[in-house]
């Protein structure tokens, strides 16, 4: 007979040793690869996670997509750069207050968009993220219009500057792990519950008590905040930002890396953002025909690993090693 | 416990129920039968907060809900099942359950993120409610089992263990015996009446008549639209406008 108590408590346990083993691993990295140019691409692999939870968030967890996340990202990177340059504000300031700002905001939007259901509201969000990407181009004043905004601070704690890409490493992945951690007790709480049961069957997740429609509205606007945290990260160790990095292309890399990861899976979110990330890193010597590689490997993962990495890896490995049936789940 | 009056729905040109009025006892099990098309799923979404009546009133414990969203009605201890199941079928049997006892827990969003003592604590109380329930239906031993790959029968006894995690004073359920063989009509009739025995009020709209004829304390019969008879089991059984309501449509 199964004991759902004892097999809750083992659950948590093997939960966290799992992420405390995954801290350690990310925390050896610059053991490795200090000096080399993959330094500063597992920064942006750790921004990219950090953008892949958030959305996964909303979409894998709540079922509510967002083709237009790049834009809160751009969001929280532009308010901390215009707060730390024109405005000489402290960055450790900038980046809470703009977090707050993208949240509220994103909050204030949540309540008619996610209204709408499916195509309707990947319509509506895509039309969110284009009008942040115009806003970012067009108020030069404020942003530096295409040619960017540059000069802004790096972040600093007492005597310490972020602004080597091992010093940058640490400050990212720590506040990526955070997240992280954040998420994950979060997916396996009574509202990440709330949640995938507002996927699954909204109606009756509604008749069970669950404010369906709040309960979306403030995961959106959580989501939103996370990606505010990110882009003012990415502004503070990047020193420059330009519109380019927040525009439509970039809110369906980001779904590209939740769907490849796994949806519904924190870990799936890190190795879909990190795949997607090193990818184009790994293709660099095939030239032009990167992207011939690049789209082949989407259809592949797409038919072959519906349920992404973090489902399609395991599978594989009963299949062929193992030869054991599935049984629970991650 | 519950009163309906003069509940009228027209879609359309069509009206789907005609001031339709009753109440219901405390702690009694009632059947709301009928041939079909005769409004009774109708009467029930709107009951349950799903749809919004063209006119009438309903009365829950005494407090006026007509037009409440169904997650206050949950709050008011009213809760109820669907005719076609609807479980959450990404999760776990056991999860299901969980998110049953919404209304009975509160940790938000930023404690349940940042672990807080009261909401660790809280999680194991609801862990624990969960599997007394899986228990008071049978099926604590498929807790880790996904919804998804449950069979219907057991699905549909899912359904009932996460509607009274959320202890409600009122269950509705939609066609209870839809789709079950008779043997799990049999332990589903013994089931409901376990319910009542816990003193949960029980609301069925069921074609199964000799279930409906063997557990049910009274009986409220639609017609078209309109309440036809209202009565004991046996008053139903030997009402000549139910017999002519059934004649030919003898389900």
């Amino acid at each position: 007979m199964v004991n759902p108590i004892r097999s809750g408590s083992d659950t948590m346990k093997r939960d966290l040793l799992l992420f405390v083993a995954f801290s350690l691993l990310v925390m050896m990295a610059p053991q490795y690869f200090r000096g080399s140019y993959l330094m500063n691409v597992l920064v942006f692999v750790g921004i990219n996670t950090m953008l892949a939870i958030a959305l996964n968030l909303l979409l894998g967890y709540a079922g509510q997509i967002s083709l237009g996340h790049a834009g809160f990202f751009g969001l929280g990177a532009y308010l901390s750069g215009i707060m730390t340059t024109t405005f000489s504000v402290n960055p450790w300031v900038a980046m809470p207050v703009a977090a707050l700002a993208v949240g509220g905001l994103a909050f204030l939007i949540g309540f008619p968009v996610l209204k709408l259901k499916e195509h309707y509201l990947a319509m509506a969000t895509l039309g969110l993220g284009i009008i942040f990407y115009i806003t970012f181009n067009e108020t030069y004043e404020w942003t530096g219009g295409p040619s960017g905004l540059s000069e802004i601070p790096n972040l600093r704690v007492g005597g310490i500057i972020f602004n080597s890409d091992v010093k940058n490493f640490y400050l990212i992945w720590g506040v990526t792990l955070v997240v992280m951690l954040f998420a994950l007790n979060l997916a396996n709480s009574r509202v990440g519950r709330a949640l995938r049961a507002v996927h699954d069957s909204e109606i009756a997740a509604q008749v069970l008590g669950v404010n369906a429609r709040l309960l979306k509205v403030q995961i959106f606007a959580l989501s939103a905040i996370i990606c505010s945290l990110a882009g003012s990260l990415y502004a503070h160790t990047m020193t420059f930002i330009s519109p380019t990095s927040f525009g439509f292309n970039f809110s369906i890399e980001l779904l590209t890396m939740v769907v490849i990861g796994g949806l519904g899976s924190i870990y799936g979110s890190f190795l879909g953002a990190a795949l997607l990330t090193l990818l184009p890193e790994i293709l660099r010597g095939a030239n032009d025909y990167d992207i011939i590689i690049y789209g082949g490997l989407l259809v592949v993962m797409v038919m072959y690993m519906p349920g992404g990495l973090v489902r399609g890896i395991p599978a594989l490995y009963r299949k062929f090693v193992k030869q054991k049936p599935e049984t629970g789940h991650a | 416990m519950l009163e309906v009056s003069g509940i009228t729905q027209i879609f359309g040109g069509v009206t789907a129920l005609d001031t339709v009025s009753f109440s219901i006892a405390k702690g009694d099990i009632t059947g709301v039968i009928g041939p079909n098309g005769a409004g009774k799923t109708t009467l029930f979404n709107i009951i349950s907060g799903i749809y919004r009546q063209t006119a009438g009133t309903v009365l829950l414990e005494g407090i006026n809900v007509t037009g409440f969203p169904p997650e206050r009605l949950a709050r008011l201890a009213m809760v109820r099942t669907f005719q076609n199941i609807e479980l959450f079928g990404g999760m776990t049997v056991l999860e299901n359950v969980m998110v049953g006892m919404h209304t009975k827990s509160s940790s938000g969003l930023l404690a349940c993120a940042l672990k807080m003592p009261w909401s660790v604590s809280e999680e194991r109380r609801i862990r624990e409610g969960a599997a007394k329930w899986l228990e008071f239906t049978g099926i604590l031993d498929l807790s880790d089992h996904t919804a998804d790959s449950l069979p219907f029968g057991k699905g549909r006894l899912l359904e009932i263990a996460r509607a009274l995690a959320a202890l409600p004073r009122i269950i509705l359920m939609d066609e209870p015996a839809a789709g079950l063989n008779s043997q799990e009509t049999l332990a589903l009739a013994q089931l409901i009446k376990r319910i009542r025995d816990l003193g949960i009020t029980v609301v069925l709209v069921e074609h199964d008549m000799e279930l409906v004829m063997d557990i049910c304390d009274r009986i409220v019969v639609l017609n078209l639209g309109r309440k036809l008879a209202e009565g004991t089991p046996r008053e139903i059984q030997e009402s000549p406008e139910v017999i002519a309501a059934y004649l030919g449509d003898d389900d």
